[in-house]
């Protein structure tokens, strides 16, 4: 059974249809990335999912339950959790209290104090910066945190909105090994991204979103190698 | 990843969580609880004899201010929904009180006088009568809060605004007291709806309770849980809130919820003010304490002591209550200074006095540095992974 399937979803913005019949599933321990260009709908589907927009047609099962009419709340508490697009770290907050908010809806104090030190590892920048303010953080270092804030809250499935966003590439190297660290480690993920290069090659399947409409699909390899995808996202000619 | 796992536990890191769960809360609790009435005590004692009724007086309303506009701030300041009708609640909980003082007074003792000595029979009423009111107040708070779902920013602030107008309108239409036990048991409907609670002179004759120990008291009570909820993940999840509603819906947190919560505690803690300010020597609760005169009051005391700090508008409350006794003489100027004070600090310090520090969180910042490094691990990388 997959742990996310995503059927046939329309989204509007008031008269504008942003997505057009979207369907797309992830299975238990991928990454799978959705690619696709400015305003094609990446985030308007992450956000749907996440239960922040009210699909118009379409229905969103995850882990065996229907969430498509369920409140973001709990959607998170069912392991669906999102990293945002643009950070949105809590800037007025120290480090370690945007941390402590990941695991907001969770009780497990002993748990929680695992989780957060095994994202504090895969980030030790972060871990140096626990008590300053995360506004004063470098916009990579931010990133690096609204990550370790998602897991905190121990996602089943991880949704990752742009992590590579404005990073220097050095950074965006380090960004998707922590990834595939992270999946490796038995968390589920969807990746959206705009640098389908390396989208490509840490994810296991992909989709090509166009328009509010799936284009494509299929396993990251092949689509890396095909020609349409790589004159339109990949950059070659 | 396991074993990177077990390679963490030996680090244990940084400040462990403070929060212990409800108990943990409550002993935690128990000793500024402690310390706060025997303060309260001592100071009732101890004050009105040295320092005179005048300034007992301003210690007082010193005090009311205090838990008026700390409560206000987790409102404004915590959770970043601007309220302007703060002093609605305050007249709700003081006409809720009054009644219950009053008519209580006159149902049981066959006078609306005072009762007893310090914490006698009649204290008692009175503090009960201020919890009614705080509850009366949160009802309303939960009724207040919820366009806050909807509106943002100014529109709020309007709505708010317009409910303490409304209510200051209401309260001007209502019945004049009746002051005595036969004529309370021969009222009709017509004396008895609306609320026989003065109208627009004022709701007169209430038994004058309020003193030092229970204004210190309830205040005692207002900061110990503001500092707790500061502290706690339902404070965090406000504070997320003001930072960026979307991401706090994506960390789970029920922003609906806590705006509405955040309302009604703000909402308790004025209607308890309000119990104190209209029992209050020399003072007559009157409709115009709903208005937004009042309110605007302590919309500048929060934004005077910075929206996150609690001991900054402490202090700021204690200046602004302060500061129109020293100019008394300068009463009509009042208003000038004020919108002065405000614009100045908009344009000197838009985040408050103390932001959203602490008043002792200027002294050790050395110290905290030194935690961030000690937090650190040794050699920057993974020890034995
Ligand atoms: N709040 C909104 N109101 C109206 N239209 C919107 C809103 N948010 C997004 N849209 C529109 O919906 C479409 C899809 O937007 P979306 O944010 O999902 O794109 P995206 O694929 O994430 O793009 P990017 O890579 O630039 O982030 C765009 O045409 C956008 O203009
Ligand atoms: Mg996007």
């Amino acid at each position: 059974m997959s742990l996310l399937v995503v059927d046939n979803l329309s989204v509007f913005y008031g008269a504008i249809e942003a997505l057009r019949g979207v369907s797309l599933h992830v299975e238990q321990g991928e990454v799978v990335t959705l690619i696709g260009a400015n305003g094609a709908g990446k985030s308007t589907t992450l956000r749907t999912i996440s239960g922040l927009l009210p699909p118009k047609t379409g229905t969103i099962r995850f882990d065996g339950q229907t969430i498509h009419n369920w409140q973001p709340h709990r959607i998170v508490k069912s392991g669906l959790v999102q990293a945002p697009e643009g950070r949105k770290i809590f800037a007025n907050l120290t480090v370690d209290e945007n941390l402590q908010l990941g695991a907001f809806l969770r009780t497990d104090r002993t748990a929680i104090r695992a989780d957060r030190d095994r994202a504090l590892e895969l980030f030790p920048r972060v871990r140096e910066r626990l008590n300053q303010q995360a506004g004063t953080l470098s916009g990579g270092e931010q990133q690096m945190l609204a990550i370790a804030r998602a897991l905190v809250a121990r996602p089943k499935l991880l949704m990752l909105d742009e992590p590579s966003l404005g990073l220097a590439p050095q950074l965006v190297r380090t960004i998707f090994q922590v990834i595939r660290e992270i999946n490796l480690a038995g968390t589920t993920i969807l990746l959206v991204e705009q640098n389908a290069n390396m989208a490509l090659q840490v994810a296991h399947r992909a989709y090509v979103i166009e328009v509010g409409r799936i284009r494509m699909e299929g396993p990251a390899a092949e689509l890396a190698a095909s020609d349409e995808v790589r004159k339109a996202y990949l950059g070659a000619h | 990843m396991t074993q990177q796992g077990l390679a963490t536990a030996p680090l244990e890191s940084a400040r462990p969580p403070r929060e212990r769960g409800l108990v943990g809360t409550v002993v935690n609790s128990a000793w500024p609880v402690a310390v706060g009435l025997t303060v309260a005590a001592m100071m009732h004692v101890m004050l009105p004899t040295t320092i005179g009724p005048f300034y007992t007086r301003i210690v007082i309303d010193s005090g009311i201010a205090i838990i008026l506009a700390v409560s206000l701030n987790i409102v404004n300041g915590m959770t970043g929904q601007f309220s302007l009708g703060h002093a609605a609640f305050l007249a709700l909980g003081g006409y809720t009180a009054g009644m219950i003082t009053f008519y209580g007074s006159l149902l049981l003792w066959n006078s609306p006088a005072k009762q007893g000595g310090f914490l006698g029979s009649g204290e008692w009423l009175f503090a009960f009568a201020c919890l009614m009111g705080g509850i009366v107040a949160t009802l309303a708070g939960y009724v207040v809060g919820l366009p806050s779902l909807r509106l943002r920013g100014d529109y709020l602030a309007i709505v708010t605004l317009g409910f303490g107008e409304i209510l200051r309108v209401i309260l001007q239409q209502t019945r004049p007291v009746i002051d005595s036990v036969e004529k309370l048991k021969n009222a009709g409907a017509a004396q008895l709806w609306p609320p026989p609670v003065g109208g627009a002179v004022g709701f007169n004759g209430l038994p004058k309770y309020t003193n030092l120990f229970w204004v210190y008291a309830f205040a005692t009570f207002m900061l110990v849980v503001a500092f707790r909820l500061k502290r706690s993940s339902l404070g965090r999840a406000m504070i997320s809130v003001r930072e960026d509603e979307f991401a706090a819906q994506a960390m789970g947190v029920n922003v609906a919820r806590i705006k509405v919560l955040a309302f009604m505690i703000a909402a308790f803690f004025a209607g308890l003010a309000g119990g104190l300010y209209a029992h209050e020597s020399g003072l007559i609760m009157s409709p115009r304490d709903a208005g937004f005169q009042r309110s605007l009051d302590y919309v500048l005391m929060t934004v005077l002591g910075g929206r996150g700090s609690i001991s900054g508008v402490m202090l700021a409350a204690i200046i602004l209550t302060v500061m129109p006794e020293a100019l008394r003489d300068f009463d009509q100027y009042r208003l000038i200074v004020y919108a002065l004070l405000l614009i100045g600090m908009m344009l000197l310090r838009p985040q408050g006095l103390f932001g959203i520090h602490e008043v002792w969180d200027w002294r050790p910042r050395w110290r905290s540095r030194a935690a961030t490094t000690r937090s650190m691990p040794a050699k920057g990388g993974r020890p034995n992974a």
